[in-house]
């Protein structure tokens, strides 16, 4: 498991990536989120068995990464982490469903390995749409769009402060950890007890925080109403960004292109399909 | 205990979404109405606190494994359920948008499992009834390792039964079901008494801070024998259970799904029975295999699959390695062109 | 408002669980003067600085700001022109950016968002920070946030700024340019701090605190060159007011 520090660092990372200046970027927030939210609804309707059908669909992330000046590699060893973690979840497919459903040649193989690799794609998928979305827009940002697009804004508030807040607690724990850890001398684990202590003492120092950050509110004029000043238009640019890749998803959603395309090929070269 | 977007199918996912939508919905609007603006900080912080918080771990006494704080209860007792559920619901989209723990599909079934769960049934029907209107020593202890124990049995069963409507696992209901509960049995036990632990911690400091426990003069004193009788108990019962099955997963789904492995070798599965269950889940499974504009023509894939093997399986691997290797190549060199410009 | 006086008129002050913290205080600053307010920890420098903008009422006695005490009743008036700079930066800028933070005191006060513009621009720039408007403050610098934490309060226009430890924590260069701001505002600027010597260059007047009880109310110069007072109060003199260690022999003064 990541340290807290590692997490961070991560964290903020991805929101470094969301301050840079390419015409992705610069598209309206709500424009990318429609867009991802449609990605995701499309790749998880996709049925157990289908493999083939869903790989184009990395066209998006692949697309926006380059498009947006992102680090390919950063992406990739963020969601490679979530991979195992997939796969250890649909592992005992194969195990309970054994009923063959796809020949090599004669080498069958079954529909529970088909679930299973089914279940990988499906997740790397999703999870590279979520942080290409939080590297072009920018965590504030999606809060802000989501917000626009229905969320209550007692949930857009809680995001943003929560995010805010998030490195200072997350420093405080670092370091009580730490300095738990430097008199710990080689036991191993935290105990419970010692764990309550530190984790009660926390919860006060935020406690005690939560409570001079609302005297700092008061002392500005804060009466209860949040006015988060956010401008966007949603012109032309993102009508287009949207539809566009909404006919995108809808093409492959129902036309398995790399079987177009593996047709063709095969064709092209062989005489005979099928090895019997 | 979070859900993955793998094993979720579209139908459950959006069930649930609505569900923990109208529940996020309610609680904003009741949020508003409420006169105290102190806790606008105070939720958002207290959510940063249970994100760090749950970055700690902690050894499990009697096993290997190590835990780390829920907070669904703790929350509650501190925030009221209102303003725990959101607090619960920014930690997890969080998580889902920068850590990829769980997914955003699975979203509405997490807030559900997770802040629903406690914040809504646990808290109002099962703690406030134990605990009362004064809460103190073994009372409170009592009322919160039992709110911790049932959050963490129906949380995983919720877990469960969204897997089982989903149909993306070919787990059937019963290994599953028989494999997540007695585990979060003993991280119930856990989860209980360390919040117990926090809040008698918090009590002694600032006894003010418990929203159950309002317009009491007297400092509520909690006294340590008593935890320490209920660690104990705890621990023999923890140590009991658990060493029976003791292991080294670091998460209870995962250590469920290792045995479950373990188990499936082990047991050679009476033929019979296996052919029911996997009869039972076939049908179950299909049943919401639901798809949005055309049945028809997502089955062609499928069937092509099933139907035609031999020509269409090899153009299919085929079709796949061309289509990869072309995002690939394609992908490069628009980076390339991109970064000459 | 008239001359913006900070008055307070035996003011006492004691914490629900009965601790009293502020003990018949009184005291009259005018509008333009640069006050600090020292003593040691605990004296109640921060309990009464939190009495100036409503956020605690007194148990007993009044605070007048300009022409209207302290009341429940005038707290949006009172926030208006007491702009309080509190010691952690991190507590003050709760927005996701530098911008939101600045424009949240005038968004709360009903300006035009047009006005907020020029309003937050004006008011970064007077603390040489206009070029972190968009930053979100999680990637300043400890220096960069006391100053953006001045600006959130500048917005406001404030008659009167409250400074609770402005140059606490900072780097030489960023206390010197703290130090400079609080120089150039023409405010009158009320500062608690143990930074003595940032005290004798912005400070003309200086009230001395101890036990909840004003000791001494005087001049910078009076105050500073009485060490017995300093002492008893468990302070010392600035330390460039302190005899040079290095040059001569004889130990500085101490508190004991």
């Amino acid at each position: 498991m990541a340290t807290i520090e590692g997490s961070m660092l991560d964290f903020r990372q991805l929101d470094l990536l969301a301050a840079k200046d390419t015409a992705i970027h610069r598209l309206d927030a709500r424009a990318k989120v429609l867009v991802v939210l449609l990605f995701i609804i499309t790749v998880v309707s996709f049925g157990r068995y289908e493999l083939s059908a869903m790989v184009p669909f990395f066209v998006f992330p692949v697309v926006l990464v380059t498009l947006a000046d992102l680090p390919a590699g950063f992406i990739v060893r963020k969601v490679a982490l979530v991979i195992p973690f997939a796969a250890a979840i649909g592992i005992f497919n194969p195990l309970f469903d054994q009923e063959l459903r796809f020949f090599i040649g004669s080498f069958g193989i079954s529909g529970g390995w088909l679930s299973c690799v089914s279940i990988v794609i499906r997740a790397t998928l999703t999870v590279t749409a979520a942080f290409v979305l939080v590297a072009v827009t920018g965590f504030t940002a999606v809060c802000g769009a989501l917000g626009r697009l229905g969320m209550p804004q007692v949930l857009v508030v809680q995001l943003l402060f929560m995010q805010r807040y998030l490195f200072v607690l997350a420093d405080d724990a670092a370091n009580a950890s730490r300095a738990r850890e430097l008199r710990a001398f080689g036991s191993r684990g935290m105990g419970i007890g010692p764990f309550a202590a530190m984790t009660g003492h926390l919860l006060l120092k935020s406690w005690e925080r939560a409570e001079r950050i609302h005297m700092a509110m008061l002392a500005r004029g804060f009466q209860g109403e949040f006015h988060l000043q956010r401008t966007g238009t949603f012109g032309y640019r993102e009508l287009f960004f949207v539809g566009g890749w909404l006919v995108v998803f809808m093409i492959l959603r129902f036309i398995n292109i790399p079987l177009l395309i593996g047709d063709g090929v095969t064709h092209l070269f062989l005489a005979q399909a099928t090895i019997p | 205990m979070h859900m993955a977007d793998a094993l979720v199918s579209p139908a459950v996912g959006g069930a649930m979404w609505a569900v923990s939508a109208g529940a996020v919905a309610y609680s904003s609007s009741k949020l508003r109405a409420e006169v105290d603006d102190r806790r606008v900080p105070l939720m958002g912080v207290m959510g940063a606190f249970l994100f760090a918080a749950q970055m700690i771990n902690f050894s499990i006494p009697g096993t290997g494994s190590s835990g780390h704080l829920g907070g669904g209860i703790l929350l509650a007792i501190l925030l009221g359920p209102h303003a725990a559920l959101l607090a619960i619901t920014g930690v997890l989209i969080v998580q889902a948008l920068f850590f990829a723990d769980g997914g955003l599909l699975a979203l509405g079934c997490n807030i559900f499992n997770m802040g629903v769960i406690p914040a809504f049934l646990v808290y109002p029907l099962l703690y406030k009834r134990l605990a009362g209107q004064d809460p103190s020593g073994t009372r409170l202890t009592f009322a919160i390792v039992v709110s911790a124990l049932v959050t963490l049995q129906l949380g995983p069963f919720a877990v469960v039964l969204e897997t089982l409507f989903s149909g993306l696992s070919a787990l059937p209901f019963t290994t599953f079901l028989l494999m997540m509960q007695p585990v979060h049995l003993a991280i119930g036990l856990v989860e209980g008494v360390v919040t117990a632990a926090i809040i008698s911690f918090v009590y002694l400091a600032r006894p003010e801070l418990m929203h159950v426990a309002r317009g009491t003069a007297a400092a509520l004193v909690f006294p340590t024998r008593n935890l320490l009788l209920a660690f104990l108990c705890a621990a023999i019962l923890t140590g009991g259970i658990v060493s029976l099955v003791a292991s080294k997963e670091p998460d209870g789904l995962e250590w469920a799904i290792t045995k479950v492995t373990g188990s499936a070798e082990v047991q050679a599965p009476d033929n019979k029975l296996h052919k029911l269950l996997a009869t039972i889940q076939e049908q179950v499974a299909v049943l919401p295999d639901y798809t949005f504009k055309k049945p028809v023509a997502s089955e062609q894939p499928v069937s092509a699959t099933v139907e035609n093997k031999g020509g269409t399986s090899l153009a299919g691997i085929v079709g796949v390695g061309i289509t990869l290797v072309l995002l690939i190549v394609g992908g490069a060199l628009l980076k390339r062109g991109r970064a000459s410009l | 408002m008239s001359h913006h006086i900070v008055a307070a008129d035996r003011l006492s002050f004691s914490y629900p669980d009965g601790t009293s913290a502020l003990r018949s205080v009184s005291f009259t600053i005018h509008h333009g003067e640069s006050v600090a307010v020292i003593g040691a920890n605990g004296a109640g420098k921060s309990t009464l600085l939190q009495q100036l903008n409503g956020y605690l009422i007194p148990t007993s006695g009044q605070v007048r700001i300009g022409d209207f005490p302290v009341t429940a009743k005038t707290l949006h008036d009172v926030r208006r022109t007491v702009g309080m700079v509190f010691q952690d930066p991190d507590d003050q800028l709760f927005m996701p950016t530098v911008f939101d933070d600045v424009a949240f005191g005038p968004l709360n006060l009903g300006v035009t968002p047009e006005d907020v513009e020029s309003r937050v621009s004006a008011a970064l720039q007077a603390v040489g920070a206009g070029h972190l408007a968009a930053k979100p403050p999680y990637r300043l610098s400890c220096g960069e946030k006391k100053r953006v934490a001045i600006a959130t309060v500048l917005a406001m226009d404030p008659a009167i700024l409250v400074m609770d430890e402005p140059t606490a924590g900072l780097d030489p260069f960023s206390r010197r340019e703290v130090i400079k701001l609080l120089k150039e505002f023409s405010h009158t600027r009320i500062i608690t701090s143990h930074d003595l010597d940032m005290v004798a260059e912005v400070c003309n007047r200086v009230i001395v605190m101890h036990a909840g009880e004003i000791w001494a109310d005087g001049t910078t110069e009076e105050i500073f060159a009485d060490a017995g007072l300093l002492a008893s109060c468990r302070l010392e003199p600035p330390l460039s007011m302190q005899n040079c260690v290095v040059c001569s022999r004889r130990r500085p003064v101490s508190a004991d």
